[in-house]
């Protein structure tokens, strides 16, 4: 094996660990994004996303 | 009071939702940061001249070097969070060492693999079972040990504490990586950037290495903090499904 072999092998590694480091990470965000957005469609909210009450009344 | 303005500060930037603000402010420009280095650092790597002994497989160090550097740099961070889980209880102190140990062990990993295609034509083998070989086998060890433990504890607070105790055992590993050139009679090289007395590589390699670690560096900060941001939510998402697994459970009540 040339010496130009270890060298690609060793960038292609390194890019493939990378890239699915990124991916891992893009997706997951995406995907606990998806998640909020859809507790928020039904109507569940943290008690802190949640509007104030308008009258003054204490919750 | 200034001392208290400043815990206020502190305070304020211990707040997630704070946390989650500025993640989205500045990721963007991490990455972008992040792009350009590693594009002129690769141009750099490439258009540089082969090393009198090594030849052109001089090039391998331009990954594994950084590679190996965020391997202990990512220990470091996670031993600090540990710190701020047990003494300060710091909100994202657990979530930051969660989720700082699967980057490290991407980059132990990419370091192992590298230095074994490094190894392979420069010393006719593969591996060899080291002082410095064995600690960063030990190391990418003990990712693996603290993602598993991560995952097999339902309690993330409760994990968090495990994990932080055990991160700060396994630190005593880093000053052994670092110096097990230097203590024992090994195949590795010793260290020729970070020494006493400055580095002794030749400038035209040393450029192209520190801007690729540059690179890396920004690489695992823009990741940690994306992957931070991300823990936030999962933990947002499970504590909405327990309040609404709640009030289904009281509306149920009232029914019957």
């Amino acid at each position: 094996m040339t010496h130009t072999f270890y060298i690609s092998a060793s960038y292609i590694v390194a890019a493939i660990v990378i890239l699915c480091l990124i991916g891992w990470v893009w997706l997951d965000g995406r995907a606990r994004q998806k998640e909020l957005a859809e507790l928020e469609a039904s109507g569940i909210r943290r008690r802190s996303a949640r509007p104030a009450p308008t009258d003054g009344a204490s919750s | 009071m200034p001392e208290s303005l400043a815990i206020t500060k502190i305070s304020d930037l211990a707040n997630p939702t704070r946390f989650l603000g500025l993640a989205a402010r500045i990721l963007p420009f991490m990455a972008g940061i992040t792009a350009i280095l590693f594009a002129i650092g690769l141009y750099l790597t490439f258009a540089s001249k082969g090393d009198y002994q090594q030849g052109m497989t001089v090039r391998i160090m331009y990954v594994h070097v950084p590679a190996a550097w965020l391997s202990m740099m990512c220990y470091s961070v996670m031993a600090i969070s540990a710190i701020g889980t047990l003494v300060w209880r710091h909100p994202l102190a657990d979530v930051s060492h969660k989720t700082a140990a699967p980057i490290g062990a991407a980059f132990t990993l990419i370091a192992l693999a590298t230095g074994s295609l490094w190894g392979r034509p420069m010393w006719g083998t593969w591996w060899v079972w080291d002082a410095r070989l064995t600690s960063v086998f030990v190391l990418f060890l003990m990712y693996l040990g603290l993602i598993a433990l991560n995952r097999a504890m339902d309690d993330p607070s409760r994990a968090a504490r495990v994990s932080a105790v055990l991160i700060l055992i396994g630190f005593v590993n880093i000053p052994i990586i670092k110096f097990s050139v230097d203590w024992w009679n090994t195949l590795h090289q010793p260290a020729s950037v970070i020494r006493m007395g400055g580095p002794t590589i030749d400038k035209e390699f040393l450029w192209p290495l520190l801007i690729m670690a540059i690179a890396f560096t920004l690489l695992f900060f823009t990741l940690h903090i994306a992957a931070m941001r991300n823990e936030i939510w999962r933990r947002r998402v499970s504590a909405q499904r327990r309040m609404a697994a709640r009030m289904a459970g009281r509306t149920l009540a009232k029914e019957a």
